[in-house]
């Protein structure tokens, strides 16, 4: 019992440092004072306050951001009313929709991206900020239909009928009692789809045109000149971000009303 | 089971006043795909009276609740509250408030907003919402828990919250779906006890859904049993118990000691019975029907209608003889399990404390009963 726990631990530490390892390395080097080198030089912050005047890598901060966030409204809304509308249908109906729903989640995102970009060209329209937007809008809206309707469909039906039984019409139902149920689930989906946007490259690969370049993609482009710890600190700084997003909606959903 | 072939009961029995009845249920039928969950059921309550609705679970009952809430529609018939058809109206114009089986408080708002919640919903300004949640609380003993959340509240509690929220409306009629099944056995008695003297103290009108007998006499002024979609009897605990109109409302009101046998000749007012075990000898019957002499019949005692004897008893009551194959005590009780034939084992009664009680397993008993107590069904 003893031995089989301790085993346990071996192999779990050794799996957790293959997987965390590079990373670890990655956010060690972003303190490192050496430049182009992989020798420990002493302990620097120089290389986040680089991060702070570089023009280009704000603009794509900028970028970043409000993509994220215009592509988390959308898809929230829409991914929201999705998951309120298939509840109301048919069970097998609902398993026919939740089965093309998943579809762009396990498709190679990169016929995702390629697709997309077709279809942008076919359609005339100039690839920029929208387009990338309408791409992320995408691949969000299944994360947030199966967020929301996980936890809508745990919801006891009797507590709308209760709601309507009290005298609620279906909108006051809606906003007394269904809508702060699903609050957690609501802000746990918009923190994952705010940090897959974030984060994501290869369908903002596709559909980004001049203008419109985000993080990754300027992150991408720099290492083409070489790895610098500035590449390094901006990479700690987005992993920092993401952790905490998903911790955040990750408590959020665990939270039992 | 075998249930005897008469037809579903009819609302003849009705003694109406004149006010009119609170609820007016007009053969209503529901359908769930092929099955016909609630079958031409028609029954009315009076204003004030508790109603039970009891029933194995299957029997509709619950459908008929929901039926009356509005969260289900009757395919047939007509459903009226205070005279006026419910037929369309959705549950939240419907004077009726529901207390749920699983209580369906809302998680996400305390005691206070639970009960208020109705009062909300109609727009009562803030002070009177304040002032009857505060008498419906009263009501129900939890003062002082306003601002607790359902979660941190006990079983018991919840219970009386979610009664709270249904009764501060002042509903036409509250309905009860299965109220106290979710207590534990000591909890559940004290709360039929209060659930009556609040029903009784706030003149409420009730339909209550259940399986569970006892509860239905305890807290009832009148029960209607159903059972496969149809209502086969309705009336007050004491007549659904002691005059039931068929042997599965004998059987599901209690223990129904049941002799097979036929009906034979009159000996004066009443009939000769023949036991169709070979070993008991005939005896005396008393049934209003003129049935023909050599038709099958089954007679059925209640246990405590059974006197037992060691020796022949001297009076003219009918009697059965049989030998103690069980004696069980329970406390104030001690029931025995009585072989009166091969396949026939009858439960009898008796106080713990009586000197007559030393029965013992195997011994020999005659057991006799009022002319009166038996009863006879045909099948």
């Amino acid at each position: 019992m003893r031995r089989g726990s301790t085993g346990l631990t071996l192999v779990s530490g050794l799996a957790m440092l293959f997987l965390y390892g590079p990373i670890l390395v990655l956010v060690l080097y972003s303190f490192n004072a050496a430049h182009l080198s992989m020798a420990w030089r002493g302990t620097t912050l120089k290389w986040y306050a680089a991060l702070w005047h570089d023009e280009a890598l704000l603009a794509a901060t900028a970028n970043s951001l409000f993509i994220a966030a215009i592509s988390t409204i959308g898809a929230t809304v829409l991914g929201g009313l999705m998951a309120l509308g298939m509840e109301r249908m048919p069970l097998r109906r609902q398993q026919l929709i939740e089965g093309g729903l998943v579809l762009p989640l396990i498709i190679p995102e990169v016929m995702l991206g390629v697709a997309l970009m077709l279809l942008f060209v076919m359609l005339k329209m100039p690839l920029g900020l929208t387009t990338v937007i309408l791409g992320h809008i995408v691949f969000n809206i299944p994360l947030v239909t199966i967020m929301i309707r996980t936890r809508l469909r745990k919801l006891d039906p009797a507590l709308r009928e209760a709601a309507a039984d009290l005298g609620a019409d279906s909108w006051q139902v809606f906003r007394h009692v269904t809508l702060p149920l699903l609050r957690p689930a609501i802000w746990g989906a918009v923190l994952v789809a705010f940090t897959v946007s974030l984060d994501d490259f290869l369908v903002t690969f596709f559909t980004a045109g001049p203008g419109a370049t985000t993080l990754p993609l300027k992150v991408y482009s720099m290492i083409k000149s070489g790895v610098t710890p500035e590449i390094n600190a901006l990479s700690a700084l987005l992993l920092l971000i993401s952790m905490a997003c998903v911790a955040l909606s990750l408590h959020l959903q665990r939270r039992e009303v | 089971m075998a249930t005897s072939s008469t037809p579903p009961f009819t609302a003849s029995e009705q003694s109406l006043s004149s006010t009119p009845p609170t609820i007016d249920i007009r053969g209503i039928v529901r359908r769930h795909g092929a099955v016909t969950a609630v079958d031409r059921v028609s029954c009315q309550v009076r204003r004030g009276e508790f109603f039970s609705i009891l029933g194995p679970s299957g029997a509709g009952k619950t459908s008929v609740l929901r039926m009356l809430a509005g969260f289900e529609d009757p395919d047939e018939g007509d459903l009226l509250i205070d005279g006026q058809s419910m037929l369309g109206v959705p549950p939240n114009r419907r004077p009726v408030n529901l207390v749920f089986q699983s209580y369906a408080l809302f998680p996400h708002l305390t005691v206070f907003e639970n009960v208020a919640f109705g009062l909300k919903m109609r727009r009562v300004s803030a002070a009177l919402i304040a002032e009857q949640v505060r008498q419906a609380l009263t009501m129900v003993k939890l003062l002082g828990k306003e601002a607790r959340m359902p979660a941190q509240l006990s079983g018991g509690e919840q219970q009386r919250v979610a009664l709270a929220r249904a009764l501060v409306n002042k509903p036409a009629v509250v309905l009860l779906d299965e109220p106290l099944a979710a207590l534990d056995q000591q909890l559940r008695q004290a709360m039929q006890v209060e659930l009556k003297s609040i029903q009784e103290q706030a003149g409420l009108t009730c339909v209550c859904v259940t399986h569970h007998q006892e509860e239905a006499m305890m807290m009832s002024d009148r029960i209607a049993v159903m059972h496969q979609g149809r209502l086969w009897q309705v009336g007050s605990p004491r007549e659904v118990y002691e005059r039931p109109c068929n042997l599965f409302v004998s059987r599901f009101l209690g223990v129904s000691n049941e002799l097979a046998g036929t009906i034979g000749p009159s000996v004066g007012e009443d009939r000769l019975f023949q036991p169709t075990q070979a070993e008991q000898h005939p005896f005396t019957v008393r049934t209003v029907s003129t049935e023909q002499a050599g038709r099958s019949a089954t007679l059925s005692l209640r246990p405590e209608h059974i006197r037992m004897a060691q020796e022949r008893p001297s009076t003219s009551d009918p009697l059965l003889y049989g030998r103690i194959e069980k004696v069980l005590f329970t406390g104030s009780e001690t029931k025995y399990l009585v072989r009166v034939g091969r396949d026939r084992l009858w439960e009898t009664r008796m106080t713990s404390n009586t000197s007559l009680s030393s029965f013992a397993a195997g011994d020999p008993v005659f057991l006799h009963w009022s002319l009166a107590d038996a009863r006879l069904f045909f099948e």
